[in-house]
Formats: structure tokens, sequence, C-alpha cells
């Protein structure tokens, strides 16, 4: 077999080339797959048949000189919370267990047209609820650097299998961090676009003002190649921006000269000492490359959980109520449909879901929306308009993706609130709606990848892939 | 925002609370079980009480991350759904319709 | 109805009517809204609430909205969605996209035909639900099915929910009310208001109170399928209000059922039954801020209300603007061909009587030409026909399509006399029948009924009749 190459844009040039076919492709990463994912646990299913049929479809076309899209041959692997016609579409939730949906979601319709093959669906905490991928309801995925060790969540199992080599590129979502934390664990590079930018048609919804669909690659090139793919806007998501997406390739070779990169003065405290030492490296790199370190302060920035932790579940208790047992999915039969209700979403969802619906509905409730929800949203006002003030002086906003490296299994499922503080450094990014990227940048304790995170203003790609791919070259040296 | 007490103590949420909204959102949740997840969510709205220091008054409420309006479609038909396709995957159905037990106990 | 309650005593109603838009697909997404399809047909993601599902406004159920905004005097505000959460099987998402305190039109008002003005507080959008049949029942009923079976084809349908302010007095206005409502909504196109098929809805608040005092407690009645049964629905709920506060008692603020066959209401469910809803906005959708220049087009759009019309045709005429030939021409939407007859020269009075008499099953635009009425109201007007014989070419004109008064009068025999003739034939009748003359004269005015029929049969039927009256009344002094 030829030499498959390991990223998205060499196998997509190979393939188009012809110096190796779609199947081959297919076919050497289904053998990595089989090998390598009964100790990883990364997919929730494996698609073979629909992989091998694309792949062929594929081949069939560059053989009779049809245009193929620009992703054409390149395995994708799909977090199993977006809908895939035909096929389980589970969220890693017993409640969804075996659901097939009747449509695809936009992503997938987009990237079949670019000519990307699914080589499966990968694992996740229940309804992206979480940052280790141990609240799925089919067992977790296990850190492909240390296997005692969690991926990080909620999209683990597609950060665990780019980072194993199982596909070179995957697709996650990311509400409070859930694609940019489990890069950080898993040292692959992790982007959340701006909210808005992919289009969350058939994205099963967890916080449907957070969400957001992203890429991960074990290069920044390929994440800026799938990132162009997916963005743009789709009419069938009211949310959707319609801005043309910029050349984001270009952008993660243009270098860093003249730029300013804000450093958060005043930001929570909680990171290893480790991460926080990687962190400085990588300003004093970005230096070296030509930019400019700007102070900034981000004040209300310690809040952030605080509004997270109230916005995102009162959504998430609406968008979860679907699930009843009436129309798809599990029920558990009862004398009357109350009292199916009742014992379906009993049976059928996990702790961690139940303890956000319930915090959720709390955050609602009569009495309670102005104490809880209410004030959540005027705390976002706060953080917003203190990144609107930072990017008045700096391009870019850098800080550590994940406060520690990625930690053992049952370190924190017993402590919902120290598994959540996982997230303080990715949380922000989501209440402004803006983007952001991890970039795999040195090693921490016991040798496991730490990232740095590239925040950037709304509609800020260019800059953020400006730094990212700075970065990612002057962290290769490492 | 409101402490309960419970004993003495004061909890952001009390194990009433828990069982009144595990019930607005169907959820049985057995009663063994209300008790460890009172406490669980106590600690996180503990964690709430840090926005009590802040002054919200003259802050407007952030609903939206990107400032879009008047996004609408037009009164065009688009393909359907295949009734069959979408039948089989339901937990049950009759005559060409979703089926449920009778339904008691819920207001319309 | 001065004897439903005592003396000092009043009831308040206010009303709240759910429209269907009558738009080709539904409010948040593209299957169509269609009435009477095979179940589960007209179904989506958006519909079925399906995980990763979607919605999109559209933009012809706002401009239906606009629409009726406007027809209600409402002023039309930048406005938002909102989530109303709570659990029914109908409900695809377990939750209803409705608008909550920022709707799209507030503060308007619809005029009764008898001149009350009642207020018109809001008119917002919201999605209906599906339709569940229950099943193994008696009645039909939830209560004692042993399953229940749903059609999602309706959820998502637009609705426009109308919320009247508690101005109504009684069941009259309230009747004249959903009446009224109905003909505008019919006039502007927004939705053919079918009480019979579920595509206009109604239910309303009740209460009672002591003239001068605060309103009392009120309680909603739903399940009203008729303009008529909403007003015996509220009359009996008024009635049973006042007696219980007669009698000591508290009303309990709940939602009560109609029953029409029994011809009372009971409880369906006490304020605390319901759910919290949980109101927040929906962060699915953004914002709607319709501009001046399309607020001005849609009132473009919006025709000569029924209330106007009435008016127009009543001022054009003379006849009472209350009355019932204006009401139902109106309704008919036979108006327009009223005036048109006098824009050629016809009678617009005598028109009017004619096409409420003779076109109850011609279309708004009705299939005789104008000027084949006009002719005709001229000859009565000049006595070239009498009223009788009017009555009768019309007929056939309407029969026909269409045809010249004129001809069809001559062909029937139908000829003008002129007065002194008719003079002569009563001057002989008086002599033939000295004897009801004198009962006449005495004042029997049942005698006149033998002279005018001996004038009838002497002038061959051709004296008319009001003519005939009009000299025996003079010729008696």
């Amino acid at each position: 077999m030829a030499n498959i190459p390991t990223t998205a844009a060499g196998i997509a040039d190979a393939v188009q080339s012809r110096e190796v076919s779609a199947t081959e492709v297919v076919e050497h990463h289904l053998n990595v797959i089989a090998q390598r994912d009964g100790d990883i646990n990364a997919f929730n299913l494996v698609t073979s048949e629909h992989a091998r049929a694309a792949a062929l479809r594929i081949d069939n076309a560059i053989a009779s000189g049809a245009a193929v899209g620009p992703l054409a041959g390149v395995p994708i692997a799909i977090k199993d919370n977006m809908c895939t016609r035909g096929i389980p579409t589970t969220c890693s939730s017993h409640i969804l267990e075996g659901w097939k949906p009747p449509y695809d979601a936009t992503v997938i319709t987009t990237l079949g047209a670019a000519g990307a093959v699914m080589v499966g669906k990968t694992n996740l905490d229940e309804f992206a609820m979480g940052s280790s991928t141990e609240n799925s309801a089919f067992g977790p995925t296990r850190n492909p650097l240390d296997t005692s060790r969690v991926p990080g969540g909620s999209s683990g199992g597609s950060a665990a299998a780019v980072a194993a080599g199982l596909a070179p590129v995957s697709l996650g979502s990311d509400t409070g961090g859930s694609i940019r934390q489990p890069a950080a664990l898993c040292g692959v590079v992790g982007v959340k676009p701006t909210y808005g930018r992919v289009s969350r048609y058939g994205l099963v919804a967890f916080a449907s003002s957070l969400d957001q669909i992203g890429p991960f690659a074990t290069t920044v090139d390929d994440a800026a190649l799938i990132t162009e793919v997916i963005a743009g806007h789709d009419p069938k998501d009211s949310t959707s921006i319609p801005q043309p997406v910029p050349s984001l390739r270009a952008a993660a070779r243009e270098g860093v000269q003249g730029m300013r990169i804000g450093r958060v003065t005043d930001l929570p405290e909680g990171a290893e000492p480790e991460v926080a030492a990687r962190l400085n490296e990588a300003f004093a790199a970005l230096e070296s490359a030509g930019a400019r370190i700007v102070d900034v302060t981000l004040p209300s920035l310690s809040y952030a959980l605080t509004a997270y932790y109230l916005i995102a579940p009162a959504e998430a208790s609406s968008n979860l109520a679907r699930y009843d047992g009436v129309r798809y999915g599990m029920r558990t039969s009862a004398a009357d449909t109350n009292a199916m209700y009742g014992a379906t979403r009993a049976a059928g969802f996990g702790d961690e879901v139940k303890r956000r619906i319930m915090l959720g509905t709390y955050a609602l409730s009569a009495g309670y929306y102005d104490a809880y929800y209410g004030k959540a949203l005027k705390v976002r006002r706060l953080i917003s308009d203190d990144f609107d003030r930072a990017y008045a002086q700096a391009d870019v906003v850098l800080m550590p993706t994940s406060p520690m490296v990625a930690f053992p299994f049952g370190d924190k499922v017993d402590d919902p609130m120290s598994m959540y503080l996982c997230d303080i450094y990715t949380i922000p990014t989501n209440l402004a709606g803006h983007p952001a990227m991890s970039v795999p940048f040195g090693t921490g304790a016991h040798g496991l990848p730490v990232g740095v995170q590239v925040l950037a203003p709304a509609l800020g790609e260019v800059a953020m892939f400006r730094v990212g791919g700075a970065l990612e070259a002057a962290g290769g040296a490492r | 925002m409101k402490a309960r007490n419970i004993e003495g103590v004061t909890s952001p949420i009390s194990a009433e609370d828990v069982a009144k909204v595990a019930r607005l959102a169907r959820l049985d949740i057995a009663d063994s079980d209300i008790t460890h997840f009172t406490e669980q969510l106590a600690k996180v709205m503990d964690h709430f009480r840090d926005v009590d220091a802040l002054d919200l008054s003259a802050v407007q409420p952030m609903t939206q991350p990107y400032p879009l309006v008047n996004v609408l479609r037009a009164d065009e038909e688009q393909p359907c759904l295949d009734r069959d396709e979408v039948l089989a995957a339901a937990p049950a159905a009759e005559d060409g319709r979703f089926r449920v037990p009778p339904i008691i106990g819920l207001v319309e | 109805m001065s004897t439903l309650l005592p003396e000092g005593w009043e009831l308040i109603c206010g009303l709240e009517v759910h429209v269907e838009l009558a738009t080709k697909t539904k409010l948040f997404s593209g299957s169509p809204n269609r009435f009477g399809d095979e179940p589960n047909t007209n179904i989506d993601p958006v519909t079925l609430g399906l995980p990763g599902a979607l919605p999109v406004l559209n933009e012809q159920a706002v401009e239906l909205a606009m629409r009726i905004g406007l027809a209600l005097n409402c002023t039309i505000q930048p406005c938002t969605f909102h989530r109303k959460n709570y659990f029914y099987p109908d409900m695809p998402k377990a939750y209803q996209i409705s608008q909550y305190d920022q709707p799209l039109n507030i503060d308007g008002f619809l005029d009764l035909p008898s001149g009350v003005r009642i207020g018109v507080e809001r008119a917002h959008l919201e999605e209906d639900t599906g339709k569940s049949t229950h099943i193994g029942g008696a009645t039909g009923r939830i209560h004692g099915s042993e399953y229940s079976l749903i059609d999602f084809n309706r959820a998502g349908v637009p609705l426009v929910e109308i919320v009247s302010r508690p101005d109504i007095r009684s069941a009259e206005d309230a009747r004249q009310y959903v009446a009224e409502l109905r003909a505008i909504l019919l006039a502007i196109g927004a939705s053919d208001a079918k009480m019979e098929e579920g595509s206009m809805r109604c239910d309303a608040n009740v209460s009672v109170h002591r003239v001068g005092t605060p309103f009392g407690t009120r309680c909603e009645i739903k399940n009203v399928n008729s303009i008529r049964a909403l007003g015996r629905a509220i009359e009996y709920e008024a009635r049973r209000q006042y007696d219980v506060i007669d009698s000591g008692g508290t009303i309990r603020q709940e939602t009560r059922h109609w029953d029409d066959a029994e011809g009372r209401t009971h409880t369906l469910r006490t304020k605390e039954d319901a759910d919290d809803y949980r109101y927040f906005l929906e962060p699915d959708l953004v914002p709607l801020v319709p501009s001046a220049e399309w607020i001005s087009r849609v009132r473009a759009n919006v025709p000569m209300l029924p209330a106007a019309r009435r008016t127009r045709l009543a001022d054009a005429t003379g006849a009472d603007v209350q009355g019932e030939a204006v009401s139902v021409i109106v309704e008919r939407g036979q108006d327009d061909y009223v005036l048109s007859v006098g824009e050629v020269g016809g009678d617009v009075a005598r028109a009017l009587v004619y096409v409420q008499q003779a076109f109850s099953e011609e279309p708004s635009t009705p299939r005789i030409p104008a000027k084949d009425i006009a002719a005709l109201t001229v000859m009565e007007r000049d006595s070239k026909v009498t009223s009788t014989q009017a009555k009768t070419v019309l007929a056939d004109i309407v029969a026909n399509g269409g045809g010249d008064p004129a001809a069809i009068a001559a062909a029937k025999g139908f000829e003008a006399i002129d007065t002194s003739e008719v003079e002569g034939f009563v001057d002989q009748a008086i002599a033939a029948d000295p004897d009801a003359w004198a009962k006449f004269c005495n004042g029997e005015q049942k005698a006149m009924g033998a002279l005018v029929g001996l004038v009838m049969k002497a002038s061959k039927g051709k004296a008319d009749g009001k003519v005939v009256t009009a000299i025996l009344n003079s010729r008696r002094g």
C-alpha cells in the first residue's frame, strides 16, 4: 500500500493526484481503528460499510474525470451528537440508543459534498455535558497518550480519535470548552469558531446560545481547512451569520508580525505550574516572531463559571424536554403518559444530565428567574463588554486552555463542582460568542500535553489562525 | 439569592426544591437520591453566590451572542419526511399516528 | 339582557381568540399548512421536534399577523419570541414558541356594529400543537380512554392569539365581537376563521361584580365551538358565579370546560394545577423588527374593512348602518356591486333591496351585469313597473344571469298604467262593493282588501298595490 499521508490536506492532495485511492485511505484507517480503538473506545460506532461505499464513489468519480470536492477521500470522525441520516445518533445516552435520524445535519451534508468520508460516530459525555467523557452511557474514552487518564470532554472521542491516528480530522461541538479542553488534554488542535459561523442545524442541542461545531486536527492547517469547509451561512439556522468565510489556511501561514497579543493580568488562578509556564513560553515565542505583548484585564472573568452554569443548564433543561418517549428514542412503559415521562427520563438520562436539567429548571422557575437566569444574562453582558474593551487594545488574547493536564479516571466524577472548574478558561469565549482555538504547546506534569488557547473577537478567525499557526511553528520545535 | 434553611444550615437549595423541579422536569427521582442530588446541587449553587457582590442594576441582559434581526424564510413548501421512516423510529405507532398511554394528569 | 343578573350587577368578559393563519407552510418550517391530509404526512424535523431541528420564521405569517394588527388598530412594534415550557404529548418539543413580553401587535381596538369599542390588548404569533385522538373511552375524551393517538400535521401551524381587554359586558357583545373579528379576518385574507374546523378558537374569561366595585375573580371557559355556544356559555357562567357569590361562596380562579350538550361549565383545572411555564427568550430565533417601509406595504394590503364598508353602503343608500340589509350585503361581499349599480345610473337604494332579496346564491362578484339591475331600478322608480312586477322581473334576471328588464316586462305583459287609470279602477271597485267601502270608511282596515282585490282584477294585475292603497286612503279622508 502506498504511503498514506497523516494530514487531511495531504490525503486530499494525494487522492486528487491519484497517488493513493480513497479506498486505500479508508481501509488504512479502518485497520488502525480495528487495532487501536479497543483500548481507547473513541467510537460509539464505526461506519465501515458507509465509509467504503463513499470511498468507492469518490474513486469512481475521479476515475471518470468528474470533479470532486476539496476533502475528497479524507476520513473524518463525527461526534455522536450530530444527526446522520439512517445511522444511529445516540449522544452517548440510553435515551437515544439506536435512534436513527431521518435527516442529516447541515455539516454532514456539507462534508459529504466536499468528499469527506465519515468513518464513525465518536463517544462523548452524555448530551455533551461534561469535561472528561466519563459521563457517557456507553463507557468512557481513554486518553491515547495515557489510557489511565481522561481525554477531556465532552468531545473526548473525537479528540482521542485524532490523537491516536484513527482519523486525521474529526468534528466536535463546544458549549463551554468541549472541543478546546479535550484538544489540550490529547495534544491536538481544536477550534471553536465564532458562534453562528457553523450551522447548528442537525447538532443535537445542549445550550442553544452557546453550542458551536468545530474541528479537531493534528495541524493548524488541517483545522483551518476543515473550518473553511464547514463554516458558512445556512438558511436553516436562524442564528447563522450571513458573512463570507475568509481564507483561514492562508492566515495560518501569515505569521504574527506587528500583531498585539493580549496577556490577561487578572486571570483567575488555578492553572498548574507547568501549564502556566508553557503559556509564558508561548508569549515569548510570539514576541520572537514579531508580535507585541499587551496587558489587558478581564475583571468579570471569574464570574463566567456562575453565568455559564446557570445559562447552559437552563437552556438544556428546555432542549432536553423533548426526550419524552413519545416520538423517538427510549420509552419506559407506564399506565399513563405523565408517568411514562417520569419513568422514561429517569431511566434514560444519566446523573450529570439530570443534575443539569434540575439546576436549569430551578434557575428558570417562577420566583427564581431574576435571581438566577436573569442575573446570569447580565453577568454574560459584563464578560462580553470586558472582551470588547480588551480587543480595543489587542488583536487576540492568550490564556491556558485547561488549568490542568489530563487527569486520572474517577478523580472528579463524584464532585461536580471540581469537574466544572476544568472549564474556567474556556467558558468565557462561549458566553461572548467569540472564536477560540487550542494549540498544543509542549508538555506538563507527567509529560502530558499542554494546550495554549488563542481567543479572538467575533468573526476574528483570521487573527486567531495567524497566531495559532505561529504557535504551532514555534511549539513544533519542542 | 434566596437562602433556605435545612436544619439550621443555610442552603441555596432544599430537598423540597429539588423534588419540585424534578417533578416539573418529569424526572422520577427516588427519595434516597433526592438527598444526594440536593447536596451536590447546593454545593454548585454555593459557588453562584460570588455574583451577589456585583451591582447589576444598570446592566442590560445579553440574550444573543451575535446581533442578527429579521431572519425570515419564504412561505414555500419544502419536502416532508417519509412517514414510514419516522414511525419506524417511534416507540409505538398505530394508524399512521404516534401512540401514547392515556393522557391523564397533564394540562393542555 | 337585564334578566341575567340582578340590578346593579354586571358581567365582565374578555376573549382570547386563536386564529390559524392562511399560509402555505408552517410558522417555523416548510411543511404544508393544510387541513384534512393523512396523519403525519405534513411533517419535518422541526415539526416533530427531532433532535437538532431549528426554527426559521415564515415571512408570510409575519405579513398576515401584521395585517391583523393593523386591521385591529394596533401598534406594530419590534418583538421577540419566547419558549413556553410544558409537557403534553401533542407538543413535540415540550415547549411552544410564542411571544411573551414583547409581542408584535399591541394596544388596538375593535368597534362592534352596535358602536361599542372593545379594546385589543395584543395580537401575537405562536405555533399550534399537534392533535390527539383518544381511543377507548365512551365519549372520545381523555377520561376513560385506553390510549391516545397523536397526529402532528397541525403542529407548527401559525397562530395569532388575539387578546381583548375585559370590555365585553354581555353575551351579545361577545357574539358581535367574534362575528366582526371573523369578518375582518376574511376580508384581509388572514384566515378562513372557521370555528367548526378549529381555524378560529375562542376562550372566554368571565367574572361578575357589583357595578362600582372592583372586578371579581374570573374563570376561563374553554371548548366553545360556535358563536352561539359562546353566548350561552358566557351567560351560564355569569349566572353560576352570581349564584355562588349570592349564597355566600367565593369564586375560585380556574379553567372550566363548556359542555354544550348539557349547557353547563365544569372544572377542568385550578390555578394550582397549572405548570410553571418558565418563559425565557427563544435562543434559536432573533428579534423581529418590522421596518416602517414593511409596515406601510402591509397597510396597503389591508382592504376596506367591514365596518367601513357598512358605513359607505349606508351613506350611499340611506339605509340603516346597523340594519340587516347593509349587514347581509357586506357580509356577502356584494356591497361593491350595489354601488356599481349606482355608477351606471341605477337607484342604489332599490338596488340594495334587490340584491338583499335575490342575490343570496350569488358570489361576491355577481354574474348579473350591473346595468341590467340598474335599468330595473329605474323602471320601478319611474313607475313603469309596480314593485310586485319588479320582483318577478328580478327573479327572471337572476335565474338567467342577466337580461333586459324592459323586454322581460313587455314579454310578461307588464305595462305601466298611470295613476288616473288606477283612479278609474278604484271608482269602479267602490261602486261594485259599496258595502266594503262603507266598512272601510268606518275604520275597518280589513275591508280595504276586498276593494284592492277588485282593482287588481279589473286592471289585470297591473295596478300598483301601493298606489291603490294610497288612493283609497286619500278618498276616505
